[in-house]
Formats: C-alpha cells, sequence, structure tokens
C-alpha cells in the first residue's frame, strides 16, 4: 500500500468519501487494477469498455501525464504519487 | 425567468440537475446546459433581440442563468468590421474580422465565458470565484470580481507576458503563479478546486462558462444581418469557443432566427502547439497532448479538454484547420495592424496566418463570405511584436533636426488604395 492515488471529487462515493487512498501495483494498468479490486465500480468509470483509459480523464504520475510516458504501462514505484483529474476547460 | 431545464453529459446523457458540477459521474464526459428550445422559439424574435442594450445580454433566453444579469453588462456585442483591405491582399471578396480585441472590460474573448460564470456563481452563493489562466481570462475574471465585490485568487504559468501580469493585478486578485505551462495550472487548480469552495469559472462552473461563448457566434449571425457566414476560422486552445460558435449557429436556426445553410469551421493553432490539428491531419479522434512552445501563449495549452468537440464540429461542418510557425503569426498581427487597423495578440494572428494559409491551399475560396475571429488584443502583448517594428527616431525639438532627418527618410510610406 505504498502508491498514494488521489481520488476527484466525481469518484469519492466509490472510496467512501475518501480523497487519498494507498495502493499498490507495478504499472498504472495495476494500480488501477488493485483500485477496482478494494473499490468495485471505479475501474468502468476510468476505462471504457475495451480497457483504454477514457477520452476525458487524465492520469497523472508525480506530475506527469502518463500520455507523455506509457499510457496505462507507465511503471510506478514506493512512493509515487498517482492524480486522477478529470479534463478542464480554460484559456 | 429560465429557459434551462438542466444539465446532461455530452458523452452518455445522463442529467443532473441545475448545480455546480462539471463532470459526468459515469464516464467523466463534459456537462451541458440543456434549454427548452420551443419555449425560447416563442418569445425570442429578431425585433425584440434588436431593440435590446447592445451586450452579450441581449441573448439572455439562450444563456443559462435564472436572475438578472449582475454583471458583464457592457461585455460583447464588439464590431463585425468589413475587412477590404486586407481581402485585398488575400485575394477574397467578403471578409470579416469579428472584433474581440476591443471587447469590454479587458479586451478579449474571455469578457463572455466569464460574464456568464460570474453570473452564475452568484446565483449559487459563492463569495470567491478562482480560475486557471494563460492570461486572458484571469484579466477578466479579477475585473469582473472587483466589479461584482468577490474576493478572486487566480492561477498562471510563471512565464506570461508582463501585460497579462499587470492586466489582472490591478483589480487587485490574489495572483499565484505556477512553474510549470498551463496544464501543469489546471492540474494543480482541479485538485484545489476539489479542496476549496470556490467558483473555479473555468473547473466546477464549465457548462455555464462555456455557453457563454455562444454570443460570439450569435453576435456574427446578428451582425451579419440575420444570415450564417460561409466560413468561419476560430482559434484553438482549450477548445472552447469553436464548438460554441458552431452551437450558436445550431440554435439560430432551431429557434428560427435565421435561415439553415452550410458554415464550414476552421481551426487555427500555432505549430508549436498543435494537437487537436495535428489529430486532425491523422484522421484520428485520438488527441495527443504536447508540450506547449510558441509565442502564442494565451492559446498554448497541449492538453485540450475540448479538443475532441474542435475536432467533431471542423468534421461535421466539412470545414479544415491549419497550424502556422511563430514567424508565420507575427507577420499576420503586422497585416491585419497595417490593412484594418486592429492591433491583436498572437492568437488572432495565428488566426489571420491560417486563414491565408487556407485561402492559399484552395481550402477557403476566395467568392465566398468568411469571418476570421480574432479573440485578443495586442497591446497585452507587446513582447512578441517589439523587435520586428520600426524604431522611433530621437531628435531634439529643433525644425532644422526634423528637416535634416526628412532629408534622410523622405515622404511616408502612403498605404496601399483598397481597389474600388
Amino acid at each position: 500500500m505504498s502508491i498514494l492515488v488521489r481520488i476527484p471529487t466525481p469518484l469519492r462515493r466509490f472510496t467512501n468519501g475518501s480523497d487519498e487512498v494507498g495502493t499498490d501495483g507495478a504499472t498504472i494498468g495495476a494500480v488501477v487494477d488493485s483500485l477496482e479490486q478494494n473499490y468495485p465500480g471505479i475501474k468502468e468509470r476510468l476505462c471504457d469498455d475495451e480497457g483504454r483509459v477514457r477520452r476525458f480523464v487524465n492520469i497523472y504520475v508525480n506530475g506527469d501525464d502518463i500520455r507523455f510516458l506509457s499510457n496505462l504501462d507507465t511503471p510506478v514505484k514506493d512512493g509515487d504519487e498517482v492524480s486522477i483529474v478529470p479534463a478542464i476547460a480554460g484559456g | 425567468m429560465t429557459y434551462v431545464t438542466g444539465l446532461r453529459c455530452r458523452e452518455c446523457g445522463q442529467s443532473y440537475p441545475v448545480a455546480p458540477l462539471h463532470v459526468c459521474e459515469t464516464c467523466f464526459g463534459p456537462l451541458e446546459v440543456v434549454y427548452d428550445y420551443e419555449a425560447i422559439a416563442r418569445v425570442m424574435r429578431r425585433d425584440t433581440i434588436e431593440q435590446r442594450p447592445r451586450s452579450l445580454w441581449r441573448y439572455r433566453e439562450l444563456l443559462p442563468i435564472t436572475s438578472e444579469p449582475r454583471i458583464g453588462l457592457h461585455s460583447g456585442f464588439t464590431p463585425l468590421v468589413k475587412a477590404d483591405r486586407l481581402a485585398a491582399v488575400l485575394g477574397v471578396k467578403e471578409l470579416y474580422v469579428k472584433d474581440d480585441s476591443v471587447n469590454h472590460p479587458t479586451f478579449s474573448y474571455k469578457d463572455r465565458v466569464v460574464s456568464i460564470a460570474i453570473s452564475k456563481a452568484i446565483e449559487f452563493g459563492f463569495d470567491t470565484v478562482s480560475c486557471a489562466s494563460t492570461g486572458n481570462l484571469a484579466n477578466s475574471v479579477s475585473a469582473h470580481a472587483a466589479r461584482a465585490g468577490l474576493a478572486c485568487y487566480i492561477f498562471i504559468p510563471h512565464d506570461l507576458e508582463a501585460g497579462k501580469i499587470v492586466g489582472s493585478a490591478i483589480y487587485g486578485p490574489r495572483t499565484v503563479a505556477i512553474r510549470g505551462n498551463y496544464d501543469d495550472v489546471n492540474r494543480l487548480c482541479s485538485e484545489i478546486a476539489d479542496k476549496y469552495g470556490w467558483a473555479f469559472v473555468n473547473i466546477n462552473i464549465r457548462p455555464y462558462y462555456t455557453e457563454g461563448a455562444k454570443t460570439y457566434g450569435f453576435e456574427i449571425a446578428e451582425q451579419l444581418g440575420w444570415r450564417l457566414p460561409q466560413h468561419v476560422i476560430v482559434p484553438t486552445a482549450g477548445g472552447t469557443i469553436l464548438p460554441k460558435v458552431d452551437k450558436a449557429f445550431h440554435e439560430l436556426v432551431r429557434i428560427g432566427l435565421v435561415d439553415d445553410a452550410p458554415v464550414k469551421i476552421y481551426s487555427a493553432q500555432a505549430a508549436g502547439c498543435a494537437p487537436v490539428i495535428q489529430a486532425l491531419h491523422r484522421g484520428s479522434d485520438l488527441i495527443t497532448p504536447v508540450k506547449p512552445n510558441t509565442i502564442a501563449k494565451s492559446i498554448a495549452i497541449g492538453n485540450p479538454a475540448d479538443g475532441y468537440y474542435v475536432l467533431k464540429a471542423v468534421r461535421d461542418s466539412g470545414g479544415w484547420g491549419e497550424a502556422v510557425t511563430d514567424a508565420e503569426i507575427v507577420e499576420a498581427i503586422r497585416l491585419l495592424a497595417r490593412t484594418e487597423g486592429i492591433f491583436t495578440e498572437p492568437a488572432g494572428g495565428t488566426t489571420v496566418a491560417v486563414t491565408k494559409k487556407l485561402i492559399a491551399q484552395g481550402r477557403i475560396p476566395r467568392d465566398e463570405s468568411i469571418v476570421i475571429c480574432v479573440t485578443g488584443n495586442g497591446y497585452k502583448t507587446l513582447e512578441a511584436v517589439r523587435d520586428t517594428v520600426e524604431q522611433p527616431f530621437t531628435i531634439n525639438a529643433r525644425l532644422a533636426e526634423f528637416d535634416a532627418l526628412y532629408g534622410q527618410l523622405g515622404a511616408p510610406a502612403l498605404a496601399e488604395r483598397v481597389p474600388a
């Protein structure tokens, strides 16, 4: 339970209101699967039917967008922080 | 009086009540305001609109507020300039510039979205407003917050132009500069918005905020004499305005204020930050984020939230899009200034340069109506062009010195005349 995942408001009903949860896994994909084990239903909010990260979901490891890394295959290690952030408008 | 019936997810269609919500709990898709168009069509007529004050609130039935507008009473209704001299240079027949460089009070299109967002934030009872911004949005939120008497926190990248920083600070917000680019600012603000109970205009107020961008499209149609243009070129950053201009045209048709006619919509990006254009040219729906590197900082958003909807609107309309280099952007800023007397920021230079490119490619025909969207003001971004303009000749206040100088320089070049 050494990777910290920050949970955005729309997903907190799965985590009993927690805004941060600890989990483990060697990749982001494994972290998502681990979240699903502990908080059933959360994965389908994050990934589409084919298992890809949904269009309007951004996932960051220590502040870096996983699309600049290796998407769901991005490796994670003890002490890393993962953020799940909905897409936002702006300018 | 309101014609809003609720919010709905653009992706999966799930319904939500009118509240400070912005993301669908099922699929993370953006929420959109839903209107009762049949009721609106019964009350909104050309003549009633034309009698109203010349601001964006003249279209208020199609805007998502319930009580009387509280701010932005002078925002919108900017000039639609018939650009004959620029048209002559570009070799086209009917060209207009929709000029939000003179929007009130902070000289960019953002005064539209912020007028709606802060009016709605007041209705929701917030006392603090906030935003993540590349500059223009922060300027507008700061000014409107001051006018409304609300507390204001703004978040910007650390490397903005001086005009954009002072242009917020003067109104008295608290400014936080983030070491990183806009996408880093956005990510942080999403987490701050979750933790602090503020109205982030572009986060938890987003469904209402984005509706304000429609007024740009309503005005184009009204100012053309209640008709739609055949071609519109729109800058793309986060992707708010282009789909909303498209939506505005569809709404006007739907409620019977204009005749249905095809409008081709084109997206303009800087080559140093063109994730949407790259996806468009690849023929893909999948937008790969980029790390921005361009002087067009106001549109330097590498991870555009609504990029997917830009692609959809462009493709559905039969339009296209292009990206242009920083050198082309600067040249286009100078071209617009020297032909039409309009000084825009690099985002506007991008739109003009892309228009030029699309005409040269034959994508935009030369004999149809064209509207270029200029969404920001060049006086805020002097750094972008300062080294490309003629510097002053400094002399003492003596006629003989001017005579000598004039002898060297000769008569000033006359601007090229537009063919009659």
